[in-house]
């Protein structure tokens, strides 16, 4: 399992990779995708949508189900990784590259986990 | 009920399965490879899979044809030994008890496989409108079932098997089958729209012949396949699932199935209501998404404002590339293209109708 050390993690599996202060790049743990199997398309929000934290932004269809996408933080979507939609295998060979958008403004950050917190969290996840 | 493990679960443990229950049995998903590689491989190379959890149900006795024709829509009154045929199996008010396969071993001895989440309702269904002298038996538990299928499939059968062991037609079996030194009834038939074959055998062999299979296809690029593969094989195939496309509020008329309905024939139980009903207020349809998203079971169609359906069962399919989604749909919707959508979670969704089977591989060429 890779969990990046300067990333911060979710309980609901999210990567979130701070660039400064107030912005940063979101995307799902290697975790997410070897649970959810083969993804085959992510519905993204647009550029200037509001994330709020805890909330659902996006959400990734596998093979098999939907699920939800929360952020982890408060902000404006400043840019979104449409990349994605054209190659959503990029988020099971490489989670940690394939960021769904950058937040900008954030006003407000949820519980967030460090690398060797979320190690030890995803032991109790089994 | 405590889930029942198969003949085959330390084998799949062994081969990285990733264990579910499924109609109140514990079953591999899918392995280490992911669905779209083990669909892949059965449209290209070859698949293995679990079916165990398929009931085994023999009819037997003088009267064994009798029961049939009197319990099934379909016909069973001419028919070869070793011959098989599907049927719907439906209530007296054209809902649908289950669609199985009834292998003819020779007259009086017949041979019905069905689903496994209505195992014990078929049993119980049939026994109580049994009629005159047969006898029925659920001996389910002492089966397990394999299926090889895919282009392969042939090749990697005849290592361990001769060449008169192998049903030569399409839903024919052979009962005295020997494949790999173990007795077996061997049907080429399947649920995935490829070649393939069908192992019944004895449950305490089971485990062994599934290991056989798996070397003796190693070099055809054989690998096991979850049930994930499994349904996107056979909603690629257009192939019905009970409890999807058939349910008791789902007649096989509408789901499209009336070639196996035989309304010439004297009787069957649901006879009365299919005749009156006639082509029903539904029909079965195949969508392709043209819009963006996967469209799942149990999501609403609209025409514009107007609700004129349901889908039955939806999702991405790997050989094609693209999702798709089989529905019923008020019979009278006309299918006028770019005016039909599917609310996916909030959103509109646009579908077209598409023929059915959406993957043939005769058309594949």
């Amino acid at each position: 399992m890779n969990i990046p050390k300067e990333l911060l993690y979710t309980s609901t599996h999210e990567w979130i990779r701070m660039e400064d202060e107030t912005t940063a790049y979101i995307g799902i743990t290697d975790y997410a995708q070897q649970q959810m199997g083969d993804l085959v398309f992510v519905n993204l929000p647009e550029a200037g949508d509001t994330v709020n934290a805890g909330e659902s932004f996006a959400d990734v269809e596998s093979v098999k189900a939907v699920s939800d996408v929360m952020s982890p933080v408060t902000g404006t979507v400043e840019a979104v990784h449409e990349e994605l939609a054209d190659e959503p295998q990029l988020m099971n060979t490489s989670p940690y590259e394939a960021w769904f958008v950058k937040v900008s403004g954030i006003t407000e950050r949820g519980e967030l986990m460090t690398a060797e917190a979320y190690e030890a969290y995803l032991e109790t996840c089994e | 009920m405590e889930p029942i493990r198969t003949p085959l679960y330390d084998e799949h443990v062994r081969c990285g399965g990733k264990i579910v229950e499924f109609g109140g049995y514990l079953l591999p998903v899918q392995y280490e490879t992911g669905v779209i590689q083990e669909h892949m491989a059965v449209r290209n190379a070859c698949g293995l899979f679990d079916v165990s959890h398929m009931g085994e149900i023999l009819v037997q006795g003088p009267d064994a044809l009798k029961n049939l024709n009197h319990l099934l829509t379909n016909d069973y009154t001419v028919m070869q030994d070793g011959q098989a045929r599907y049927s719907p199996m439906c209530y007296e008010d054209g809902g649908t008890v289950d669609d199985l396969i009834v292998y003819k071993v020779h007259d009086e001895d017949y041979f019905v496989v069905v689903n496994a989440s209505n195992k014990d309702k078929d049993f119980q269904w049939m026994k109580e409108h049994c009629i005159g002298d047969a006898v029925i038996r659920d001996v389910s538990s002492e089966y397990g079932q394999i299926a090889l299928q895919g282009p392969k499939a042939e090749e990697i059968l005849r290592k361990l098997t001769p060449e008169e062991c192998v049903p030569g037609k399409y839903y024919t079996a052979r009962f005295d089958a020997v494949v790999g030194g173990i007795p077996c009834i061997l049907s080429r038939t399947g649920y995935t729209g490829e070649n393939g074959f069908e192992l019944y055998l004895p449950a305490a062999e089971t485990a062994r012949m599934w290991r056989m299979l798996l070397d003796a296809g190693q070099q055809y690029g054989l690998i096991p396949c979850g049930l994930g593969a499994r349904d996107t094989l056979r909603l690629e195939a257009s192939m019905p699932l009970y409890g999807h496309e058939l349910s008791e509020k789902i007649s096989p008329v509408e789901s499209g199935l009336g070639m196996f309905v035989k309304l010439n024939k004297p009787e069957f139980i649901g006879h009365d209501a299919l005749a009156a009903a006639g082509q029903g207020k539904r029909r079965r349809v195949g969508l392709k998404v043209t819009g963006k998203g996967i469209v799942r079971e149990h999501q609403e169609i609209y025409q514009g404002d107007r609700l004129v359906g349901m889908t039955t069962s939806g999702t991405f399919a790997p050989y094609l590339g693209f999702p798709v989604a089989m529905a019923l749909l008020d019979r009278e919707t006309e299918e006028i293209p770019g005016t039909l959508e599917v609310a996916v979670r909030g959103r509109r969704v646009a579908v077209e109708t598409v023929p059915m089977p959406f993957y043939s591989r005769k058309r594949r060429g």
